[in-house]
C-alpha cells in the first residue's frame, strides 16, 4: 500500500523530532562543559566565539525568527569592503567585533 | 528528473556519478571555485577551464548525466589582481564554449577590496555579453554584510537584469532581501556552514518557492552530492506533494538556466 504523505501538525512535527533535536542540546550543552574542564578554559570561555555562543541561547528562548536573527547576531554589520591586509585570516562563525 | 545546478564534479568520484545517476539527478551545473589552495599562474586556470569544459562533460555523458558550467575567477583567488587581470582575458574563448552557461561563481569571500574590483569587472564582461550570472556569496558571519555589497554592485551595472542573476548560499538572514531585489536565490545543502535540508525546507514554507533552487555544493570538503535528494524526503515528511518537490527540484532551475541559450534539457 502506498505511503500518503500530509502535511503534519505542530505537535505530530514534536513527536517526530524531539528525541533527535533533544539530542543536538546535549551535545551543545557537553560541548561547553568539555572546554570548561580543560586547561585554559579562562582563554576560551574569554573567546568572542565562546560568548557569542552563550548569547545565542538566549535568541533561543524568546520569540520568532530565530534562526534569522543568530544568523543576523553573528554577522560582520558593518557595510564597507575591508583592506585586502586585512582578509588572510578564515571566516569563524562568528563576528570577532561583537566581542 | 532533478538537477543539481551547483555541484563540484572535479572534485568527486565516479561513483558519485553512479550515484547522482541512480538518483535521477541527471542534470548537474559546475561553478568555477577554489581547488583548496592559490593557483599560480594563468595557465593553471586555462588548465582548469579546459577541464571544466571537455573532461567533465564528457566523464559525466558516461553516466548518462548532462554537464554544464559557469566560468569565472573565484573571489578567494582575486585577491592578486595583477593574475587577476590575465585570468579575466581567458574568459571570453571559454564562455563562448557550447557547455558553458554564463559567468560564475563569481562574487565575494572576505569582502576586500580587490575582491569587490574584480566582482566589478566580472559584472562589466557578463553585461557586455548578455551572460547569465551565478554569484558566490561569503560564509559565515561575512555573508550578509557580502550579499549587500553584491547586490549593491551588481544594481550599479545596469545592463544587467537581476532575473538572469542568481545569488547563491542564501540562507534565513539573506533570502528574503535577495529575491525582493527582483534575483533568483540558491540555498545549498551544505554540512556545518550552510544549510541542513530540514532548515532549506523551512526557508521554502517559510519564504515560497518562487524564483529559489536547492543544490548540494558538494566539492572536496565535508559535503554530500546527494543532498538534494535528501532535502526532497525532508518535503515528503512535511507533506509536499510530488508536484511542488518537482518543481523545486526540476522546473525551477531548468527556468534559470533555460534562460542561457547553451542550456537544453535532456530528452
Amino acid at each position: 500500500m502506498a505511503v500518503e504523505f500530509t502535511s503534519p501538525s505542530a505537535t505530530e512535527l514534536l513527536d517526530l523530532y524531539f528525541i533527535e533535536y533533544r539530542a543536538k542540546l546535549l551535545d551543545l550543552a557537553a560541548f561547553f562543559d568539555r572546554i570548561d574542564r580543560y586547561d585554559g578554559k579562562e582563554q576560551a570561555q574569554a573567546d568572542f566565539r565562546y560568548k557569542s555562543l552563550l548569547e545565542m541561547l538566549d535568541l533561543i528562548s524568546c520569540g520568532e525568527n530565530r534562526v534569522k536573527n543568530i544568523l543576523i547576531s553573528l554577522s560582520d554589520p558593518t557595510l564597507v569592503a575591508i583592506a585586502d591586509s586585512e582578509a588572510t585570516a578564515k571566516a569563524s562563525g562568528a563576528w570577532r567585533g561583537a566581542g | 528528473m532533478i538537477i543539481d545546478p551547483h555541484i563540484h564534479m572535479v572534485s568527486r568520484t565516479t561513483d558519485d556519478y553512479s550515484a547522482l545517476a541512480l538518483h535521477g539527478i541527471r542534470v548537474i551545473t559546475e561553478p568555477s571555485f577554489w581547488p583548496g589552495y592559490d593557483r599560480k599562474t594563468s595557465e593553471s586556470f586555462k588548465d582548469y577551464f579546459e577541464h571544466l569544459t571537455e573532461v567533465e562533460p564528457a566523464r559525466a555523458s558516461k553516466f548518462g548525466i548532462s554537464h554544464y558550467c559557469w566560468i569565472g575567477l573565484n573571489p578567494k583567488e582575486a585577491v592578486d589582481t595583477e593574475l587577476a587581470r590575465e585570468v579575466m582575458k581567458l574568459l571570453p574563448e571559454y564562455l563562448d564554449r557550447p557547455t558553458v552557461l554564463g559567468s560564475g561563481g563569481i562574487g565575494l569571500n572576505r569582502n576586500s577590496r580587490n575582491e569587490v574590483a574584480v566582482l566589478e569587472w566580472h559584472l562589466e564582461l557578463a553585461a557586455q555579453r548578455d551572460d547569465l550570472v551565478l554569484v558566490h556569496t561569503p560564509h559565515l558571519e561575512d555573508k550578509l554584510k557580502g550579499t549587500r555589497l553584491i547586490m549593491d554592485a551588481i544594481r550599479n551595472e545596469s545592463r544587467l537584469d537581476p532575473k538572469r542573476v542568481l545569488i547563491d548560499h542564501a540562507e534565513e538572514h539573506t533570502v528574503e532581501a535577495i529575491r525582493n531585489r527582483g534575483f533568483w536565490a540558491g540555498v545549498t545543502l551544505y554540512p556545518l556552514s550552510k544549510c541542513s535540508p530540514a532548515r532549506a525546507v523551512d526557508i521554502l514554507e517559510t519564504f515560497g518557492c518562487e524564483n529559489i533552487w536547492l543544490d548540494s555544493a558538494a566539492d572536496w570538503g565535508v559535503s554530500d552530492p546527494l543532498a538534494i535528494t535528501k532535502a526532497a524526503d525532508e518535503m515528503r515528511r512535511r507533506g509536499f506533494d510530488e508536484n511542488k518537490i518537482a518543481r523545486i527540484l526540476y522546473e525551477n532551475p531548468a527556468a534559470f538556466l533555460g534562460q542561457s541559450p547553451h542550456f537544453q534539457l535532456p530528452c
